[in-house]
């Protein structure tokens, strides 16, 4: 290819829930294949900004394009992982089902799974270490385990675009490390992974680009360029502690349930 | 095997027992998605919102199915409409539907005098008064609606299991569900005959709550399901022929010892 065009590009999006606007007029692109962590305090409009990335929610203005076409003119090229999967625990369903359900957008509504499918999703769950966990209810796993579940179904559907909100909060480090390989295969892959982090050594040391949000764009760009005294000022503000070392803390911890509940605690005014 | 036979000799007994068990295997099909979702309340008030349509169709000297048929897609069209947006809770605009139908239908019913028999026939059902063209019907509608119920199989599945998931893959969720409504509406209509609106709501969970018990997977619960509605069926027209009693109330209470059998066989399985 003799010339990468940009594969995701917002521009001047507002997304909001009915009257409420979380995220103001964001434009930013994004590289084909590129690693993006998505940085900014509690309530900054990261889930926000995943939901309106994946469709669920729509945009109060402006537009999201995706391979130079507007959003849902692919149907099956992004893959969500939400904070907490919103699904029915005691569905009866396996975890072989579940991951066969991130086929269906490719093997078509009406058809039965081919053998590729069947080889796509032995391999899924193998490469996150559920294979021997096919044919237990989902409801019966832990929640490390349900997560890499959902993390095999992302990747038996096989999307150039993956999010995934806060995948390493709450989880134990057995999942913590399986989603970091994962990082790293789909890179290999020229998968583009957008991914929302409290870690900011890790956004610094695992990713390309770095977004640095609270309500609107305020930094994105190399995690060099990003992480500089002043956008983290304007991100994080009182909880940002410079040291006379050039140290910066940033108080941060503990993301609440729902970012985007009516009581928003992070509006810096 | 005399006792087996000896109702079978009845041309209205070997339509009846096609009737329900084909109404068995529809209720119990469709009545993995009423457990499932969570719409046991939806199908009762269902049941009971088709007596306006009953009424009228009377009324007008009209086909009864027909009727019925009209008032529960109605109704189901409009629940989903009070609560698309949010507005009112899906089980707040079932509520309101509900009662008002049910009004209407009483109300309909209280301004006529000479029906009583026919009236109990639709609370109760009349397995043994299928006409030869009611069966046709009941299995003509039965068929599109399993056929559908398979064909949408994986959608419906997806809806109904994680709706995230159904928003990332774009499906017309809010027209699947407004299908499955449909579907059940239609089931209900069906069932009429066989074990009237009173009871069809526990045609619709019933079955499908045992199969929950005895299966992980989706589509064994449908067969498992679909196998214990049409056991019960046979059973209990059997039952309401050797001790005259009102044939749904005996399909409703074999499909509740199934019930029992399988909660107590898990019970003891877990300990």
């Amino acid at each position: 290819m003799t010339h990468t065009p940009h594969r995701l590009e917002i521009e001047n999006a507002s997304i909001g829930y009915g009257e409420k606007i979380v995220m103001r007029d964001l434009s930013f692109q994004v590289p084909h294949g590129a690693r993006v962590a998505v940085v900014g305090p509690n309530g900054a409009g990261k889930s926000t900004l995943f939901k309106a990335l994946v469709g669920i929610l729509p945009l109060q203005s402006g537009r999201i394009l995706i391979h130079g076409e507007l959003l849902g003119a692919h149907k099956d090229c992004v893959a969500y992982i939400p904070q907490h999967e919103d699904v029915d625990w005691r569905f009866p369903v396996t975890v072989s089902d579940v991951v066969m359900m991130g086929r269906f957008g490719q093997m078509g509504w009406l058809s039965r799974p081919s053998k590729t499918d069947k080889q796509i999703v032995r391999k899924s769950m193998e490469q996150m270490g559920i294979g021997g966990l096919a044919n237990r209810s989902i409801g019966q796993l832990s929640g490390g385990q349900q997560q890499r579940a959902f993390l095999a179904r992302a990747i038996a559907q096989e999307p150039h675009i993956l999010l995934m909100d806060e995948p390493f909060t709450g989880v134990d480090v057995t999942t913590q490390e399986a989603t970091l390989n994962l990082l790293d295969h789909l890179h290999s892959q020229q998968v583009t992974t957008i991914i929302s982090t409290h870690d900011l050594n890790l956004a610094a040391s695992r990713f390309d680009l770095v977004l640095l949000l609270n309500h609107k764009l305020i930094a994105f760009g190399t995690p060099q360029e990003v992480f500089v005294k002043e956008n983290l000022a304007q991100a994080f503000g009182n909880s940002l502690l410079v040291m006379e070392n050039g140290v910066m803390l940033v108080d941060e911890c503990c993301p609440p349930e729902e970012e985007h509940d009516h009581h928003d605690h992070a509006e810096v005014k | 095997m005399s006792w087996l036979l000896a109702p079978l000799a009845y041309q209205f007994m070997q339509r009846g027992l096609l009737a329900s068990v084909i109404v068995g295997v529809l209720c119990a099909v469709m009545g993995t998605y009423v457990v499932l979702r969570g719409l046991a309340f939806l199908g009762d008030a269902m049941a009971h919102a088709i007596l306006p349509g009953v009424a009228v169709a009377y009324l007008f000297g009209g086909n009864l199915l027909v009727g019925a048929g009209a008032a529960a897609i109605l109704v189901a069209l409009s629940i989903g409409l009070f609560s698309r947006q949010g507005e009112v809770k899906e089980d707040t605009a079932i509520g309101i539907m509900f009662a008002a139908a049910l009004s209407l239908g009483v109300a309909l019913i209280s301004s006529m005098q000479t029906y009583a028999v026919d009236l109990s026939h639709i609370l109760f059902g009349n397995v043994l008064g299928v006409s030869p063209s009611d069966l046709w019907m009941i299995a003509g509608l039965s068929f599109i609606i399993l056929l559908t119920v398979g064909l949408l199989f994986k959608p419906f599945l997806v809806i109904s299991f994680d709706p995230v998931l159904a928003a990332t893959l774009r499906l017309p969720a809010e027209l699947l569900r407004n299908l499955m409504l449909v579907l059940l509406a239609l089931t209900v209509v069906v069932s009429l005959q066989t074990v009237g609106v009173s009871l069809a709501a526990a045609m619709l969970v019933t079955p499908a709550a045992t199969a929950y018990l005895l299966t992980r997977r989706l589509w064994p619960m449908m067969l498992v399901s679909a196998l214990i509605g049409a056991l019960s069926s046979i059973i209990g027209l059997y039952l309401s022929y050797y001790f005259n009693i009102v044939s749904g109330s005996a399909i409703v209470l074999t499909a509740t010892l199934f019930f029992l059998l399988a909660f107590l066989w898990k019970r003891t399985k877990s300990i």
